[in-house]
């Protein structure tokens, strides 16, 4: 197979879902059955990527495909000679895992809608959306540089703002989407001056020629700092895509979307797009930046898995869930355990829109409520559902056998032998708290939701399981939170194919001095593949691997037995123990006030100035302008006075004088021809005597 | 095309339809409609014609070898006594990759602004007599290399404007457009000042030998054309051209509108008819910032270097201050006025760069806006038309109602964010690449950047207060758009993500002049201070 091929692929994949969103939006009126259109060509689609990541794994396992093309050429320009903007596309491994993970839980959600959705007044419009954000998505997936990676993120941005804002009547809706897109603009205004910086100094925006010329010693700036802050600024854009503190405010709204929306875009790929960014600046990031970008996602993943501990809506659990392992995710490329980072953000996108669409599968058996307090007791009724739920419960509390166990695993190893090798012990502790925090809550919501009885008797007597094209994607998502997919072992995820052959962690170019001790390098262009970064490193590894094994483990099981003590076997009142813990409580329940504080800071400090600028504009700039016509009127007033009196009354003056002349020498013009001959006589006999012509 | 006076046509075709106005009856307004659309599709069709007949490689700016579609013709010639010499002025016209994408934009708004104005139904024979006025008063700038004759087009186009706005305009119409009127006037007495100062300070040599003073461009450009003791020649160690640049700066400073001098736009906006927002947004104000490109910078590359700084400032006040300003309006038409004026404001960062990817973008933008705001415009008018009210607050829930109105608004919305795939997107970029290169305009652009933030915090919050929310019971008879206003939109629509998606398209045709006038500048401005790309 000609690599060509693979990359005719990914541009087909890349159009299709665009093709259908503009079928959809054009036609839709005549004929109303569109929507079939757009899930036929995400069915095409998903095979599409599944020849890619076939082709792509056995014929090219340890080679880049790169493809570009000159967008814009400025031509011949001074100084500089010839500029040219290039976009293009790079497909390595895991380009194509990603594919195919978009691909296919966009194809799932595209059938699980249908029922989903079913009868909602704008169904077409919804799948021309999901078509969108299909499209936007693959871009960032195949980009090779960060313009293109740029374009792509704000056009996810706008397919989220849509779908999100979908059922617009609502004001929460509506006032959700804009968050979203202003939230996550916050971040990209960052991730846009980092990229201002890399092409004010490397005069392109494609990561290969970035890094190519960072090894080279070019720095932005000249300086380590100025690099350390470039890769800070594009991290901002992940800041806000991947709803990482403080921009994570925009998450738990967007859940006013449709479920299946959240499943797709809230959870499993837009959300995790932050993440990919990071991993593909990964190599130019200097150790300050990963240390900022460890923090980061620590402190996120803590902070949201605390106010997920007291939620009650089950959507609002799951999306501040969703915020908690993406801060795990950011975590572990903040620590340099890159492999797990995509790892977890695979494993983790199967299990966790296999949870929101199981939750889609509640909220739709019980009409619409999404109160865990009204459920209770719906295993019986939903059995497929329930199991779905376990084993992604399980998953994500790192329960071994499953997917996430696999990937949590290494991540939490991968914290700690950092911890060990640089001494931030806050990291993982964070790690594990979360750990001990994520089993807690879910667990809490397995239980208030399919345990014990029903606590809503008519919601609950209608609920049935759903039917087959929403059930169908569960199945496939539950087998995938498995692990043999990944491993043939299931405790040791670095055996298998996934880590030891497909996901590498890609080289460093930063200068030597600004790594981190263990990325050293001796010699350069010197990386094992078994090798992540150096000899030391490995022995960290190895060194935190029993420990976490055992402590994850442990405060997993913690975590469950506490649920089913406090819900299932009601050990403990969690009233009770609310009401012990108040103030706690009530910081978790209002999510650390951090909405609040921006609306009293940010958002109403923006909306005074705005107010009183255009108060400023109305009265003084335009009062100047006024004023100045004011007093130009008065002035020319005060001349018309003037004028009329004292410059006319002058003329008229000089015309009364003229006229009181012209009386004296109107006696002259007497009409009698021997006057005049007098007078022209007596003239010429002056004009004589005074000119002496003679 | 040598021979075929295109520009000339360009000109003076909407003055032809102008006098076939006039002959005709006043009740015929169907058909005075229809002359109208006729001269201005003309026009169009003559912009595309000479677009296609454009040399892409031929760089202008200040070589006359390098113009196209040259005419020059003897005007006027008197001899003007001994200390005067000979009067010259030539009727000089030409186009490059600077005045093209102008001329295409106003080609393009004229007719559009005609099929928006198929509503008016007062004194017909009048409105369109001065609309086509306009039409060729725009054009006339944007062709003209030659001082005199650029300031009597610029001027010329006042008169109609007034007129449009203080008889067709709304409540306050005679406010309005007495200080459009005077606010504009004051510019063009520097403009006049500077263009007569200028005139006594150089000379070009006459066919027969003898020199004269003249008011051609590209002869002020050339320093060698200098006299040592003109008042405005580089040569005289005691001239006033700062003095001079400062005041043909203002001049254009009002068109652009530069802040401080913004204020007439609001009102001028606010009761101007539909129409003729979309002209004065979509073109008018693009005299502003051409006029800097095509006298200020070439004619005075020194100052505008000295000075160019504070265009970035100027540049980024208008950002954040106009969209700061548009976040707090309560009227429909008002807000987009005012982001009007933060957009402008890129035009002004990017030309302050001095690089090649900043005046790129700033003339792209001039362009993007052109089409973007008159867009916005336009959909304003079509809500006010089925409402008679542009309150933002007395909306809401438009979007059900009138979905495919609905739809031109994401797109025209998500254009004037700064959405990448729409053309407002590779402009704002293209801005921002070129004034952060620079050093000196570094911390500029990043809080100008903070522009694109403001932006789409009014323009979403709009879309929501009108468009999303229930639909007030008194809208429910809105009706959606027909078949004249499809006819308005979808070419707008199909420019803004055609240009979004291949920019080169608009980017191409003024790369070369601009990399020239980059040359020129860095030249002319002895050491090469050019910063970035």
């Amino acid at each position: 197979m000609n690599d060509i091929i693979l990359v005719n692929i990914s541009i087909i994949t890349l159009l299709l879902p665009l093709f259908g969103f503009g079928l959809i939006i054009i036609f839709s009126k005549r004929f109303p059955k569109l929507y079939m259109a757009g899930i036929g060509l995400l069915i095409i689609n998903f095979f599409l990527s599944v020849v890619l990541l076939y082709a792509k794994l056995s014929n090219y396992i340890s080679q880049d495909i790169n493809f570009q093309f000159t967008w814009i050429d400025f031509g011949n320009v001074p100084v500089f000679g010839n500029v040219h903007i290039d976009l293009g596309i790079k497909i390595d491994n895991i380009t194509v895992i990603m594919l195919f993970v978009v691909n296919l839980i966009s194809m799932l959600v595209h059938i699980y809608s249908l029922e989903y959705m079913k009868g909602d007044k704008r169904f077409n419009r919804y799948y021309a959306y999901l078509g969108i954000f299909t499209f936007s998505m693959i871009g960032i997936v195949i980009a090779n540089n960060l313009l293109m990676i740029y374009i792509f993120w704000e056009l996810v941005g706008l397919s989220s703002y849509l779908l999100i804002g979908f059922w617009y009547e609502k004001k929460s809706a509506a006032d959700a989407s804009k968050k979203a897109f202003i939230t996550n603009r916050v971040g990209d205004l960052g991730m846009f001056i980092g990229i201002l910086i890399v092409f004010t100094t490397y005069h392109t925006f494609t990561f290969d020629s970035i890094f190519e010329q960072i090894s080279n010693g070019v720095l932005p700036f000249d300086s380590n700092a100025w690099l350390t802050a470039t890769g800070i600024l594009i991290f901002m854009g992940a800041v806000g895509k991947s709803a990482q503190f403080p921009l994570h405010v925009w998450l738990p709204d967007a859940m006013e979307g449709p479920t299946p929306v959240s499943a797709l875009i809230h959870s499993a790929t837009m959300v995790a797009a932050g993440v990919y960014l990071s991993l593909r600046i990964f190599a130019m990031l200097t150790a300050d930046a990963m240390l900022v970008i460890a923090v980061v996602g620590g402190f996120t993943s803590f902070l949201a898995a605390t106010i997920a501990i007291t939620q009650n809506d089950i959507k609002r659990v799951l999306a501040y869930s969703t915020v908690s392992q993406l801060g795990y995710m950011v975590m572990a490329v903040g620590v340099g355990a890159f492999q797990y980072a995509f790892f977890h953000l695979i494993t983790h996108a199967f299990f966790k829109s296999n949870l929101f669409l199981g939750s889609g599968s509640v909220i739709h058996a019980m009409h619409h409520e999404q109160d865990m307090r009204e459920m209770g007791g719906l295993r019986k009724k939903m059995p497929i559902t329930y199991a779905a739920f376990i084993v992604s419960s399980l998953a994500i509390s790192g329960i071994p056998l499953t997917s996430g166990f696999l990937s949590k695993d290494g991540l939490l190893a991968g914290s700690l032998a950092f911890a060990h090798l640089t001494g931030h012990w806050l990291l993982p502790t964070f790690g594990f708290l979360v750990a001990l925090m994520t089993a807690f809550y879910m667990f809490r919501l397995v239980i208030m939701t399919f345990h014990g009885e029903p606590r809503n008797k008519e919601k609950y007597d209608h609920a049935h399981e759903s039917p087959f094209v929403m059930v169908l994607p569960l199945i496939v998502l539950t087998t995938l939170s498995l692990f043999f997919w990944y491993t043939p072992n299931p405790v040791a995820p670095e055996q298998g194919w996934f880590l030891s052959e497909w996901v590498h962690t890609p080289e460093s170019v930063v200068p030597q001095e600004t790594r981190f001790d263990f990325m050293k390098t001796e010699t350069e262009g010197v990386t094992e593949s078994a090798v992540a970064f150096s000899e030391e490193y490995e022995h960290a590894m190895h060194w935190a691997h029993i420990p976490t094994l055992v402590l994850s483990l442990l405060l997993g099981g913690l975590g469950i037995l506490f649920a089913f003590l406090i819900y299932h076997w009601r050990k403990i009142d969690p009233d009770e123990l609310a009401e012990k813990l108040k103030p706690a409580y009530l910081f978790s329940l209002n999510k650390w006030y951090v909405d609040e504080f921006y609306e009293a800071t940010f958002i109403s400090g923006t909306l005074k100035l705005s107010y009183l600028l255009s108060l400023f504009d109305k009265y003084v700039v335009d009062g100047i302008v006024n004023g100045t016509a004011y007093v130009t009127r008065v002035i020319s007033t005060i001349s018309g006075i003037f004028d009329k009196y004292i410059i006319d009354g002058f003329v008229n003056f000089t015309a009364f004088l003229s006229g009181l002349l012209g009386l004296g020498f109107r006696r002259l013009q007497s009409g009698r021809i021997q006057t005049y001959l007098v007078l022209v006589i007596f003239s010429l006999i002056i004009l004589l005597l005074f000119f002496e012509p003679f | 095309m040598d021979g075929f006076p295109i520009l000339t046509l360009l000109t003076f075709i909407p003055v032809i339809g102008m006098i076939i106005v006039l002959a005709m009856p006043g009740k015929m307004e169907k058909e005075i409609k229809y002359v109208t659309l006729l001269s201005t599709a003309i026009q169009v069709i003559l912009a595309v014609i000479l677009l296609s007949n454009f040399d892409y490689s031929a760089g202008g700016i200040f070589q006359k070898d390098s113009f196209q579609f040259i005419e020059k013709y003897k005007w006027i010639e008197i001899f003007g006594g001994s200390w005067i010499g000979t009067i010259k002025i030539d009727y000089f016209v030409g186009a490059d990759g600077l005045s093209v994408p102008m001329i295409l934009l106003t080609a393009l708004i004229s007719f559009i602004a005609t099929l928006s104005s198929w509503n008016i139904n007062k004194s017909v024979k009048g409105y369109f007599a001065l609309f086509l006025l306009l039409d060729a008063a725009m054009m006339g700038v944007f062709v003209s290399l030659n001082f005199f004759l650029f300031y009597i087009f610029w001027e010329l186009m006042l008169l109609p404007m007034y007129f449009l706005i203080g008889i067709w305009g709304g409540p306050r119409k005679e406010y309005a457009a007495i200080k459009f009127f005077i606010y504009t006037l004051v510019g063009s007495v520097f403009m006049l000042l500077v263009m007569i100062g200028l005139y006594f300070s150089a000379t070009e040599t006459l066919a027969n030998g003898s020199k004269a003073f003249s008011f051609d461009f590209l002869v002020l450009m050339d320093k060698a054309n200098y006299l040592k003791d003109g008042i405005l020649s580089p040569l005289n160690p005691h001239n006033l051209r700062f003095i001079a640049y400062i005041a043909l700066f203002i001049g254009f400073a009002i068109k652009i509108p530069m802040f401080p001098f913004h204020t007439w736009l609001p009102d001028a906006h606010v009761e101007a008819p539909t129409p003729i927002s979309v002209i004065l947004a979509g073109v008018l104000l693009k005299m502003g910032t051409y006029g800097i490109l095509r006298i200020s910078y070439p004619i005075f590359p020194q100052i505008t270097n000295d000075i160019a700084w504070y265009i970035g400032l100027f540049g980024m006040i208008n950002i954040i201050y106009g969209a700061l300003v548009a976040l707090a309006q309560k009227d429909f038409k008002k807000l987009i006025a005012y982001s009007s004026v933060s957009h402008m404001g890129y035009v002004m960062l990017g030309m302050a760069s001095l690089t090649t990817t900043g005046i790129n973008g700033a003339i792209f933008q001039m362009f993007n806006h052109g089409t973007i705001t008159a867009m916005l415009f336009l959909i304003v008018g079509v809500v006010y038309d089925r409402a008679h009210t542009r309150g933002l607050y007395e909306f809401g829930g438009l979007a059900n109602q009138m979905p495919v109105y609905t739809g031109f608004v994401t797109v025209a919305f998500f254009a004037a964010i700064g959405l990448p795939s729409l053309s407002g997107f590779v402009s704002e970029a293209l801005v921002f690449v070129g004034a952060f290169g620079v050093d000196t305009l570094r911390t500029l652009t990043m809080i100008s950047a903070l522009g694109i933030l403001l932006g789409a915090a009014y323009m979403l919050w709009t879309l929501q207060r009108v468009f999303f929310g229930q639909l007030p019971e008194k809208w429910k008879s809105l009706t959606d758009i027909d078949a004249r206003e499809y006819a308005m939109f979808i070419p707008l629509t199909i420019i803004i993500i055609f240009l979004g998606v291949y920019p080169s398209a608009m980017l191409n045709i003024m790369n070369t002049s601009v990399n020239t006038l980059v040359e020129f500048l860095s030249v002319n401005i002895g050491n090469i201070s050019i910063g970035g790309l």
